[in-house]
């Protein structure tokens, strides 16, 4: 039986007919639709989608750069890298991290503090950023791990450098040290942001810092596929990183180990200057520590042990030290006196051991008295009363003027270390912007001796007397060595030249600046400091006298061969004022506290023919200049003028040798 | 002469053998294969678990629709009723003491199989209705109780799906019921007002959505709004589809499927995986190869004499058609992320079950398509 009939049955098929056609056709604009869509994501937008799909898959490792060197004049290493052997883990690819750090723990022997500093750092960062359980191992931790190596999946042994300072505390200064990259170090050095990697280390302070862009390097890249869960599945490219520069210095390690030999166990520093090139064949600082210690994170007992020293290793002392330069000030402020005609050379005092002006007492260091001095000996025994007399004649501001010409008062450097200070020349407007209040005539007096509000540094010491002995001409200091630094003959050629155009047309070059017609400070490298050649000449005679002569207060110092003979003038500066009573006391220098002792200071230059080399040595609470320091000195010039002929024999065979 | 022994019902197994569609046999068999073979690739280029189950189901379900072929379309017509409440039988089964996995109660532990009724009930509701219908006169299609009778009976399994829960699966119940409702001559004024009724009502369906279903709709209009999250997969999905381009980046060489970029690459997302590795014109011609199987069996429909036979084939072309659609929709990103595999192509036994079993009722239609059923 047919149900509902043929005419139901019919009527029936044409309506699922008709509705299946109207059915087909929307299915026809629907796949019409995908295939639109497919279109669009796999046409139009393929670009834009492979670009993604390659973010998702690749991902790039940078490999720490290898810092460039630090390496001294003769080319020996005073800052390298060490091939370390070193343990990182990635947390988030490990399936138990607790189980497999406590083994690693057994394995290598870690105590309970480096395992608590462990777990801290791991809960501190995220869990795909590497954790290095140890930076440094020894070479049996690493063959320990190694050998179970199997059983601890996830755990990599790595091989690395770190950086490494072979002569320890002797260039802890200068060149600063690295340490891990600080958020701060992020911030402020861009290349620092750009090329850092877990564990990196950047220079904090010194060299290191300031030459932080040079010697970086370049990361080595290593791209990888990886999967959605970040594990490296190939090794798609392998991009060699760059050694950072290498950095060749002007300082001698032999030098610079005798400064440190010369000094240890006292606070202090010594500089040495080559006077026409401005080569720092050396630049120590007193007491000083070894800044290994600090590459993987310095120990809570090393790190106070240095802060907690008394002698404060931490200071750099050649140019963040200020000092009051004592009568090594003597040589500008007679110099100053002779350029600004305010005396003669025949011009004498009678010393009786203090002087009275301005109703008070201004003693000399000789309780006894110089009886009558003129210029030169006064400069030979450093007599006090004189250069009171001399200054007082001669007024600060025209003191500042010379000193400030020769080094005093400005930087030394530009931009290379932070934390170099400028000291203090003073004058008679800067004391009244500076303190509100007007310049004492007695002030004069005792700025005229080095002491008062007058500040130096070591090093800049070491820059005025490098000035002086070269005859008066404008050197620029420096510790880097350059491919196009000029050559001493160059150096020299250039001064003469200049002296002559001094002679005939006076001061033009000079005027310009004074002007402020021509700014730039180098137009006046290697031009003439003095108005009067003879002046110079002078003081530098004086000096010699000072050191070579009987009474002279370094005589005991005094080399008589020629090859190692030097000048030089000393200096003994007051860190407190003495009271009358206590002059009348005289007491040994033992007898008094530390703290209350005076500065030793020496400068001087050399050899005297033809002198080469200046030097600057200072001990905090030293003494006397004459008992303390040039008795360094004189140690320590034998050891430049033994070096002269090495440097110059390697300066001739390198001739166009940089690092 | 043909026409009296079909008439009689006396067809020679030779008959019935010569007039099976191989056109859609031949696409069913290409389909099989491309989807084994975008299994293997899911493996890496391995023949593991999935590849060899899916083979194995593909050969083993594909068979049996074949063998089921020849069985009398009045036998599947007699047990339209019975399938669609066996299935909703083991529905209620599955809700009571269904067997769990990743937070919802979908299948039923029958000891050889972990069925999932749902799936079943996508065929079931179709060969349901197709009875109905076929008893259905004309004129009483839209009687008040022929309009309510379809509703409840559409309606209970979507609700126990829906509660498993399975928001896809009871979507494309839903849909595979509406459509056939729509084929039977249902009033269109019905239909009209019934999705009116879901537009005004959809605030409330929504909040009464769980937590993640509602995150999925919102990730569908924003996917960004939660990158490593609820947008994740149609991000990832994108990206594979359209890093394919025109023409794919070969065969096992889909960097978004092998690195596990891409989430559940052997089931919803194997047309994603599919057109990474080969691109638009794969798509297409994969999309072309569904449309063959649709127009194929839409064709043995019009050819089909028993109006039970016709409105099955309409029906089954038709939920076919929104099965790729909807997962292909999804995983473009022009439809929200529900659970809806595409078929044949997806792992899942369940489903390749149901859709083969679809397929047997279609070449018993074409075999039998002579046949009148009382």
């Amino acid at each position: 039986m047919i149900s509902g009939g043929s005419d139901t049955s019919y009527r029936k098929q044409s309506v699922v007919g008709r509705r299946m056609f109207i059915l087909s056709t929307a299915k026809l604009v629907v796949f019409g639709g995908i295939i639109a869509q497919l279109f669009s994501l796999q046409i139009n937008q393929n670009k834009k989608y492979l670009t993604l799909s390659d973010k998702n898959r690749l991902r790039e490792w940078k490999l720490p750069p290898i810092r460039g060197d630090f390496q001294d004049f003769f080319g020996n290493i005073i800052a390298g890298n060490l091939k370390v052997y070193q343990l990182h883990i990635i947390p988030e690819q490990v399936e138990n991290f607790n189980n497999l750090i406590i083994r690693v723990k057994d394995i290598l022997e870690l105590d309970q503090k480096t395992f608590n500093k462990i777990i801290k750092k791991k809960n501190s960062q995220k869990p795909w950023e590497t954790l290095i359980i140890s930076e440094n191992l020894s070479w049996d931790q690493f063959v320990k791990i190694n050998f179970y190596l199997h059983e601890l999946s996830g755990v990599k042994p790595v091989l690395s450098v770190a950086r490494s300072y072979p002569y320890n505390e002797n260039y802890t200064h200068l060149l600063g040290y690295v340490a891990q990259a600080s958020q701060n170090d992020l911030t402020n050095n861009d290349e620092i942001k750009k090329k850092h990697v877990p564990g990196l280390r950047v220079g904090k302070i010194g060299l290191e810092r300031s030459l932080e862009n040079d010697l970086i390097g370049m990361n080595g890249v290593q791209r990888y596929e990886v999967n959605a869960y970040g594990k490296r599945i190939n090794q798609i490219d392998h991009i060699e990183g760059q050694k950072g520069k290498s950095v060749r210095l002007t300082v001698d390690t032999k030098i610079q180990q005798k400064c440190n030999e010369l000094l240890k166990d006292r606070a202090g520093s010594i500089s040495v200057m080559d006077i026409y090139t401005g080569d720092i064949l050396a630049m120590h600082s007193s007491p000083s520590f070894d800044p290994n210690l600090f590459l993987y994170g310095i120990s809570y007992e090393n790190w106070e042990a240095i802060r907690n020293n008394p002698k404060k290793p931490l200071i750099n002392r050649s140019i963040t030290g200020l000092y009051p330069p004592g009568s090594t000030i003597k040589p500008i402020v007679a110099l100053s006196a002779l350029e600004n005609n305010v005396i003669s050379p025949n011009f004498k005092v009678n010393c009786s051991g203090k002087i009275e002006m301005y109703g008070q007492t201004y003693n000399c260091w000789k309780k006894k008295g110089h009886g009558v001095v003129n210029l030169r000996d006064a400069l030979k025994v450093s007599c006090d009363t004189f250069f009171y007399e001399m200054s007082r004649r001669l007024g600060v501001d025209r003191l500042n003027e010379t000193a400030k010409k020769f080094g005093l008062g400005n930087k030394v450097f530009n931009n290379i270390f932070n934390e170099e200070k400028a000291g203090l020349v003073p004058s008679t407007e800067w004391k009244k912007n500076a303190l509100g209040r007007g310049w004492v005539l007695g002030e004069t007096l005792i700025t005229g001796i080095g002491q008062g509000y007058i500040q130096t540094t070591p090093l800049q010491l070491c820059l005025m007397t490098a000035q002086l002995a070269n005859g008066g001409f404008k050197i620029n200091p420096k510790l880097i060595v350059n491919k196009d630094d000029l050559t001493f003959e160059d150096i020299k050629s250039k001064m003469s030249k200049n002296l002559e155009k001094k002679i005939e047309g006076p001061d033009f070059d000079n005027a310009l600046v004074d002007l402020g017609m021509s700014s730039s400070k180098d137009d006046n490298l290697y031009s003439p400091l003095f108005r009067n050649q003879e002046n110079v000449k002078f003081v530098l005679e004086a000096m010699f006298a000072s050191t070579n002569e009987v009474r002279g207060t370094s005589f005991s110092s005094r080399i008589e061969d020629k090859k190692y003979q030097f000048a030089g003038k000393t200096g003994t500066s007051q860190v407190k004022r003495i009271t009358e009573a206590q002059r009348e006391l005289d007491l040994d220098i033992s007898q008094i506290p530390y703290e209350d002792r005076d500065h030793a200071l020496y400068i001087a230059f050399g050899p005297y023919k033809n002198p080469r080399y200046a030097m600057s040595v200072f001990i905090e609470h030293g003494g006397s200049g004459g008992s303390t320091a040039a008795p360094m000195a004189k140690k320590l010039f034998k050891v430049v003028i033994d070096r002269h002929e090495e440097r110059e024999k390697y300066k001739q065979k390198n001739i166009n040798f940089v690092a | 002469m043909f026409q009296e022994t079909a008439l009689s019902g006396q067809i020679t197994f030779f008959q019935k053998l010569r007039s099976l569609d191989y056109i859609l046999l031949f696409c069913l068999i290409i389909l099989g294969l491309i989807s084994s073979l975008s299994m293997y690739s899911t493996e890496g280029g391995e023949v593991l678990y999935h590849t060899k189950s899916h083979v194995i189901r593909f050969i083993v379900f594909f068979s049996m629709m074949l063998i089921f072929s020849f069985v009398n379309l009045k036998l599947w017509h007699s047990i339209g009723y019975i399938f669609y409440f066996v299935v909703l039988c083991l529905l209620i089964w599955a809700s009571l003491y269904g067997v769990k996995a990743s937070g919802s109660q979908r299948w039923v532990d029958l000891y050889f199989i972990n069925l999932q009724p749902s799936e079943l009930m996508k065929v079931a509701i179709i060969m349901c209705f197709a009875k109905f219908y076929h008893r259905t006169q004309i004129h009483l299609v839209n009687s008040f109780k022929n309009i309510i009778i379809p509703m409840v009976v559409l309606i209970v399994p979507i609700l126990l799906v829906v509660s498993q829960p399975d928001l896809g699966t009871s979507i494309l119940i839903g849909l595979s019921g509406l459509v056939v409702l729509w084929l039977s001559g249902v009033n269109a004024k019905y239909f009209i007002y019934s999705s009116l009724i879901l537009l005004i009502s959809l605030p409330f369906v929504i909040s009464f959505l769980k937590p993640y279903q509602k995150l999925r709709i919102l990730t569908f209009f924003n996917p960004d709004r939660d990158p490593l999250g609820a947008g994740y997969q149609i991000i990832q999905s994108k990206i594979a589809v359209g890093s394919g381009g025109l023409s794919g980046k070969g065969f096992l060489k889909g960097t978004q499927s092998y690195l596990d970029f891409l989430p559940e690459k052997h089931t919803d997302f194997i047309f994603t995986l599919f057109s990474e590795e080969h691109g638009f014109i794969g798509s297409v011609l994969l999309l072309f190869l569904y449309a063959i199987i649709i127009y194929r069996t839409a064709k043995i429909g019009a050819s089909a004499r028993s109006f039970f036979g016709k409105l099955f084939c309409y029906g089954f072309a038709s939920s076919i058609f929104i099965y790729v659609t909807v997962n292909m929709s999804m995983v473009l990103g022009l439809l929200p992320i529900v659970g809806s595999p595409l078929p044949i192509m997806s792992y899942g036994g369940s489903s390749m079950l149901a859709t083969m079993i679809g397929f047997s009722v279609v070449m018993s239609t074409k075999i039998y398509q002579k046949q009148i059923i009382a």
